[in-house]
């Protein structure tokens, strides 16, 4: 059911029945490491490539996800999934082996809550009794597509991102134990004219902040309604820019306004500069620790605003700006 | 509000522009001198040890050890060392002959999933190529015109 001009509401409440996440080793020693299923040691999972490591990664993360609703993966009526890499290969390759109905959607880091957004429309429109809806990064598949190669000794500035390796994959059916999805605000696609892809936290602060009002306005809510709202990937540099936009605005979002990536690692933990990135990092800290608390009743209500930076390696080298984009998502326990 | 007019992007570049962490330019430069200097030191010892054990002269003691210098780079970056020194170091690592060594061992590592032929003989060169294109320009420019010189006024 449409609310005002972007927010989807929905009144069946779908369930998110289980969900899990496995993530690297960097972020296994986080502050969230705790919190996830499964860390893996290995960077290469196993496998003779970084790319094979992310798919198995995501596999991983769906079948734990289904087993942890009580299903298998046979049970799961359709999927929504996506990464960071061309084609989309992590999801559709891990789609491959499940063999389940598929539908690959990119939205760079702010995937995940196209995927929640998508699949809280398939079930409280009755068109599919299980969903999963999963996003995956790998930091060393990240940097070769966007970056330098992994060994390449070239230094960071603070203002860039860690993408995290990490994937996260969740069930949605419209009954069941487990949070619910109530709304979803699919983000439109803005731009303030950030080149720098170094400045990822600065090119999709503006972006969260114009769902977010749009949100607020669509819903009729304001801050307070909310025990928590997180940003997907705004960092160190792109957080704190959000909040003062959103208090430009009239909007002050408290002490309850976080961001995943800050969430996601120790500021003092070797090169993750402002803070994590990528599909997976906003993925596995909702599925995670948001999730979580919510489950256990700290928190009621809670918004999840992903971010993505639209861009590709060769917009970058072609001087064009940055567009970005957010989907929020409400999540209820 | 509009969303990306050009008075909007402005005002909020100026913001970015005040809330953006600034570059530590003099750590960076001064971890780059100590660091660059160790690996000239380095550098040094293994010209000396040339000239000492092997009785090379000063001029010909200078192609065994840049090679070693390379290898040594390319050891670091296959153990996945290099990059973090890197971070650290910043100019101090990229700047020396070792900096070069790891571009090329690191893309060329990069790339072996896809093969050695289209893999790893098409992208070794990937970050270092600008430097050998832009080398060999630079030095044929600049030998033209000193012998040019010379041609004229010698």
């Amino acid at each position: 059911m449409q609310v005002g001009k972007q927010t989807w509401r929905f009144p069946s409440r779908p369930r998110i029945t289980g969900s899990a996440t496995v993530v690297g080793a960097k972020e296994g020693e986080g502050p969230l490491g705790s919190w996830f299923d499964e860390v893996e040691r290995d960077a290469y999972f196993g496998e003779n490539s970084f790319e094979k490591a992310e798919r198995i990664m995501f596999e991983r993360a769906q079948r734990l996800a289904a087993k942890k609703a009580n299903h298998s993966m046979e049970d799961v009526s359709h999927v929504i999934a996506g990464d960071l890499l061309a084609q989309n290969i992590s999801a559709s390759f891990s789609a491959r082996t499940h063999s389940r109905p598929h539908l690959g959607v990119f939205s760079a880091c702010a995937t995940i809550m196209e995927s929640f957004a998508l699949g809280g429309l398939l079930i409280d429109s009755l068109n599919s009794e299980k969903v999963l809806v999963g996003a995956s990064s790998h930091n060393s598949t990240a940097e070769r597509t966007f970056r330098y190669p992994t060994e390449y000794g070239g230094q960071k500035p603070q203002t860039a991102h860690c993408t995290a390796t990490a994937a996260g994959a969740a069930i949605l059916e419209a009954k069941g134990d487990g949070p619910a999805l109530t709304e979803a605000t699919i983000g439109r696609v803005i731009d303030f004219g950030i080149t720098n892809p170094w400045e990822m936290g600065a090119a999709m602060a503006p972006a969260a902040v114009d769902t977010l009002r749009v949100h607020l306005q669509a819903t009729g809510r304001s801050v307070l309604d909310y025990d928590l709202i997180a940003t997907g990937d705004l960092g160190r540099v792109g957080h704190p820019l959000a909040r003062q936009m959103l208090l430009e605005q009239g909007i002050d979002p408290g002490h309850q306004f976080t961001d995943c990536g800050i969430l996601l690692y120790n500021e003092n933990q070797p090169e993750v500069f402002s803070g994590g990135s990528g599909p997976g990092c906003c993925t596995v800290v909702t599925l995670s620790y948001l999730l979580k608390k919510l489950k256990e009743g700290k928190n009621k209500r809670i918004l999840v605003i992903a971010t993505g930076a639209l861009l590709s390696p060769l917009t970058v080298l072609q001087g064009d700006t940055i567009p970005c984009i957010a989907h929020a998502v409400t999540f209820e326990g | 509000m509009s969303v990306s007019s050009g008075s909007s992007r402005k005002s909020y570049t100026a913001l970015v522009d005040t809330m953006r962490p600034a570059k530590p330019v003099l750590r960076n430069v001064l971890r780059a001198f100590w660091v660059g200097g160790v690996v000239c030191f380095i550098g040094e010892c293994v010209e000396e040890f040339f000239v000492h054990a092997f009785h090379f002269s000063e001029k010909t003691a200078g192609n065994p050890t840049v090679a070693i210098m390379i290898l040594l780079a390319v050891i670091l970056t296959g153990f996945g060392v290099y990059d973090k020194i890197s971070q650290y170091a910043g100019a101090g690592t990229a700047v020396p002959v070792t900096g070069f060594a790891n571009s090329i061992a690191s893309a060329a590592l990069e790339h072996k999933t896809e093969g050695y032929v289209v893999g790893v003989g098409t992208n070794m060169f990937k970050i270092a190529g600008p430097v050998i294109v832009f080398g060999v320009v630079a030095a044929f420019v600049v030998s033209f015109v000193v012998y040019a010189y010379i041609r004229l006024h010698g």
